[in-house]
């Protein structure tokens, strides 16, 4: 399975994982196949508060800049300190090591707009909607 | 996408190959195969195979071929003979580039023009206007019949020698042979490439591109040859400071300012386009000048990002070319700043989408490969 059953998904090619009130943010496996190389993570600071919809991080391939939607509102409260010397991982291991930051959430109901492994795999087969 | 894509006579060769395939200016080629930096590495250690059939051809012929030449171009191409390469740029009356080219000597006493994809009309349509003025010349486009391909890094003179008789360790870099058979396929061969690597291009027509590609990969999977996209194309240029046209080099940034002086031949006897723009930018000194810069602090630097002073407050020029590049592990970049920014070890700051992040002029070309040991 390449899209993790507890993860929740956005239409935008980013994740939640749920650790009781802390939602770990990340890129899905499409995302980081689209970009292909991922060469530099700008991960936000921890403290700053973003609501759902928002950039709250940047990645960038060898060829391209994406920006990063915030899948939950929330405040950071850890960023994956390993991206910025590997931001390999994100290729790597999207959904695992590869996570950008980590947030507080402010409004956990915003978890039922996002999409389950299902319903986003097939969007990911689907082309992804645009990027 | 709106309009149908123009396909090289490789474009089922690249399906084959599991390309993935984008829009490049136009043109249904793969950015790559695997990874930008796994293809970018196996040229740099062993061997990438390229179709570059998107660039253009134009064949000049006649006895007036090199009079033409001479005018158009800034190089010394008086200096060519058979089986000789010659870089130049091709100015506009200003001083600006319509285009830059490998000029190929022929055996009959003609030039094959090597040009850039998306200035093939335009380029057309500039050699064979003032070709009007000459009497015994003729200009061809012979762009869709022919098909080209990049076989570059320090495995490609063992591997092309594989399919051919040709003696390749006689082929000296810059020079080229036509009428060679590799794989029973007809090609003309030169020893150029825009990697900053050993290799060779070979031309062929079309209709054997894709034979020629399946050769190649075959006579070449011992030695670590891969397929190879756009992507470390334009990685491996620029991490050996290769200019390309439409970035370092367009119709508002000259030869000169762009560190290219070396094929601008003031003193070939003969008048050219733009010679005196360029003499009169030689004397008065230049506006801005193409310099290398490399990242201080977090951040890469795209093109088009505004270049400022160290404090961020003077705007100074922008980018033409900026990204990581893997041999060297590197964020670096290329500007345009004015002559007084242009020092080895100057101190600037990039507008990364609103942050500015510091970088410091440094050495061109960023990478050379070591010489070759005989």
């Amino acid at each position: 399975m390449t899209y993790p059953a507890d993860l929740k998904y956005t239409k935008t090619h980013e994740y939640a994982r749920v650790e009781g009130n802390i939602a770990y943010l990340g890129i899905t496996h499409y995302a980081q196949d689209q970009l292909g190389d991922i060469v530099f993570v700008e991960a936000p600071e921890v403290g700053r508060e973003f609501r759902a919809g928002e950039v709250f991080a940047t990645v960038e391939s060898v060829k391209a800049v994406s920006d990063c939607y915030c899948p939950v509102s929330g405040k950071v409260v850890k960023v994956n300190e390993k991206t910025a010397d590997s931001p390999e991982l994100l290729n790597q291991d999207p959904h695992g090591q590869g996570w950008i930051c980590a947030v507080e959430m402010s409004d956990p109901s915003e978890l039922d707009d996002l999409m389950d492994s299902e319903t986003y795999e097939k969007h990911a087969a689907e082309g992804g909607g645009h990027h | 996408m709106a309009e149908e894509l123009k396909k090289t006579p490789l474009y089922e060769t690249h399906l084959k190959y599991g390309g993935r395939i984008i829009d490049f200016e136009g043109w249904a080629l793969p950015v790559h195969f695997t990874s930008i930096k796994e293809e970018h590495h196996a040229c740099r250690n062993a061997a990438a195979l390229w179709d570059v059939s998107d660039m253009g051809e134009l064949l000049i012929e006649g006895p007036e071929a090199l009079d033409l030449l001479q005018m158009l171009l800034t190089n010394d191409i008086s200096k060519g003979y058979p089986g000789r390469v010659i870089y130049s740029p091709m100015c506009y009356p200003n001083g600006g580039v319509v285009d830059d080219m490998m000029v190929i000597c022929l055996k009959n006493g003609g030039y094959l023009l090597v040009i850039n994809a998306g200035n093939i009309e335009k380029d057309y349509e500039w050699v064979s206007g003032a070709a009007r003025y000459f009497r015994d010349v003729t200009v061809k486009n012979i762009s869709k019949e022919t098909a080209e391909v990049a076989l570059q890094g320090p495995n490609s003179e063992r591997i092309l020698q594989r399919l051919t008789n040709y003696p390749l360790s006689e082929m000296k870099y810059y020079h080229g042979a036509e009428d060679v058979y590799v794989d029973g396929i007809k090609c003309l061969i030169t020893r150029t490439g825009y990697t900053g690597e050993d290799g060779f291009e070979v031309y062929c027509d079309a209709a054997d591109g894709p034979a020629l590609f399946d050769s190649i990969m075959e006579a070449g999977q011992d030695d670590g040859l891969v397929p190879a996209g756009l992507g470390c194309r334009d990685t491996l240029r620029f991490e050996a400071s290769m200019p390309l046209y439409g970035q370092e080099l367009d119709a508002n940034h000259g030869p000169l300012g762009a560190g290219l002086g070396r094929f601008v031949a003031f003193g070939k006897g003969t008048f050219f386009v733009g010679a005196k723009a360029l003499m009169e930018e030689r004397e008065k000194g230049l506006k801005a000048k193409l310099v290398g810069l490399e990242m201080l602090e977090r951040g890469i630097a795209r093109t088009g990002y505004k270049v400022f002073d160290e404090s961020g407050s003077k705007e100074l020029g922008y980018i033409t070319t900026g990204s990581y590049v893997p041999t060297l592990d590197k964020n670096l970049a290329m500007a345009y700043v004015p002559v007084d920014f242009s020092q080895l070890g100057t101190k600037v700051t990039v507008d990364v989408r609103g942050k500015k992040v510091l970088a410091q002029v440094v050495k061109m070309p960023f990478y050379r490969r070591e010489a070759k040991k005989k």
